[in-house]
C-alpha cells in the first residue's frame, strides 16, 4: 500500500500546515514561487507516503488530493 | 487499484478563498461542504453568510446562499427555514458577528429552537477589521484595541457562547470543537455532520462552535497559531458536547 498525493500548486498559499501534519515528514515547501508569490508545498518522497490524508485534512485551501494505491 | 482518501468536496466552490495563508476558516469551510455532501443535500441547502472575514462565504459554497446584515444571520435563517422547511439551512458566523452585534439574534433563535444549524467560528478577535477585541477575546490577550492585554476592569470578561446557549431549553445540540490537528479536524467534521443530520431529522436548533486561528492578527506563523490555540483557547473554551438532543422545538 502506498499513497499518491497531488498538490494544486497554483492554489497553495504556502502556510505549511500540511508540512506539520505529515507523520512521515515528506512534505516541504518548494523553492519555486507560484503566481500568488507563495512557495507551494510538495511531496519530496512519495514512496514513503502512507495515504493517511492528514495533509489534506489540515489544508485550509483544499489544494491537496490523496489517493491510496493498492498493489 | 486506487481509492480516493481526500479530495475537494463538491459543495466547495472551485475558487481561491480570500483568507490569509494558514487561516483555519478554509478548513472549516471544507468540513461544512463535506457535511453537505455526506447528506447529498447540495441542491436543497441554503447557507446564510455573516459579516466579517467570512463575508464572502456565499462565493465559496456551491449551494444557495444569502448574505445577512451584521449579526442577523440567525434571524434571516429563521425566515428562510420557516418558508422552506424542507431545506437544510445553516449560518456561518464569526465571533465578532455572533457574540457581539448578533448576540440577541443567536440567543433568541436558540431559545425558539429554530430548526437551523449555526457554524460559529471563534478566533477570539475581529479578524477582518484588523484584530480588535471581540467578546471572546481572552483576559490578557493583546489586540489592537487592548494593546496592554484585555483587562476585565475596563473590557469585561470573555463569553463562553456554547455553554451560555446550552442553558436554554430550545437547542437540540451544541458542541465545541477545534481544528488544531488532523484528529481534531476529524472530530470537528463529525460534529458538523451530526448537527446537519439532526436538522434534517427536524430535531431543532444546532450550533457548532469551532475554535479557529487568526495567524495574521495574532502575529503568529500558521503552525505557531495552532499551538497558541491549544495552549490558550482550549483551556478557557473546553471542547465537548454541551447539549444533546433532548430539547428542540
Amino acid at each position: 500500500m502506498a499513497g499518491k498525493v497531488t498538490f494544486r500548486e497554483e492554489r497553495c498559499k504556502g502556510c505549511a500546515l500540511c508540512v506539520e501534519a505529515c507523520p512521515k515528514g515528506i512534505i516541504q515547501l518548494s523553492k519555486r514561487f507560484n503566481a500568488g508569490g507563495f512557495n507551494p508545498a510538495e511531496c519530496v518522497n512519495e514512496e514513503a507516503c502512507i495515504a493517511c490524508g492528514f495533509c489534506a485534512r489540515m489544508c485550509p485551501d483544499a489544494v491537496i488530493e490523496v489517493h491510496r494505491v493498492d498493489r | 487499484m486506487t481509492t480516493v482518501v481526500a479530495q475537494r468536496p463538491k459543495s466547495l466552490s472551485d475558487v481561491v478563498m480570500n483568507y490569509c495563508p494558514g487561516c483555519t476558516h478554509g478548513i472549516i469551510h471544507r468540513l461544512v461542504a463535506e457535511a453537505i455532501d455526506a447528506l447529498d443535500a447540495r441542491e436543497r441547502t441554503i447557507g446564510v453568510a455573516s459579516v466579517g472575514c467570512s463575508v464572502f462565504a456565499y462565493n465559496y459554497f456551491e449551494c444557495d446562499m444569502q448574505q445577512a446584515s451584521h449579526g442577523r444571520a440567525p434571524a434571516v435563517a429563521t425566515g428562510i427555514k420557516r418558508v422552506l422547511p424542507d431545506r437544510l439551512v445553516f449560518t456561518y458566523q464569526g465571533d465578532g458577528d455572533l457574540a457581539s452585534i448578533g448576540a440577541a439574534e443567536i440567543v433568541h433563535a436558540a431559545a425558539r429552537g429554530e430548526n437551523i444549524t449555526v457554524i460559529f467560528v471563534n478566533n477570539a478577535n475581529y479578524g477582518m477589521t484588523g484584530g480588535q477585541m471581540a467578546p471572546t477575546t481572552l483576559l490578557g490577550q493583546k489586540t489592537t484595541t487592548t494593546p496592554l492585554g484585555r483587562d476585565p476592569k475596563t473590557d469585561g470578561f470573555p463569553i463562553r457562547m456554547a455553554e451560555m446557549l446550552a442553558t436554554l431549553q430550545g437547542p437540540a445540540y451544541i458542541a465545541r470543537v477545534s481544528v488544531h490537528s488532523p484528529q481534531a479536524v476529524k472530530q470537528a467534521g463529525d460534529a458538523i455532520k451530526k448537527a446537519f443530520r439532526l436538522q434534517a431529522e427536524g430535531k431543532g436548533f444546532t450550533l457548532i462552535e469551532v475554535l479557529s486561528t487568526c495567524p495574521t492578527n495574532w502575529g503568529l506563523a500558521p503552525n505557531q497559531a495552532l499551538k497558541w490555540l491549544v495552549e490558550n483557547l482550549i483551556p478557557f473554551y473546553p471542547l465537548g458536547e454541551f447539549k444533546k438532543e433532548e430539547g428542540g422545538a
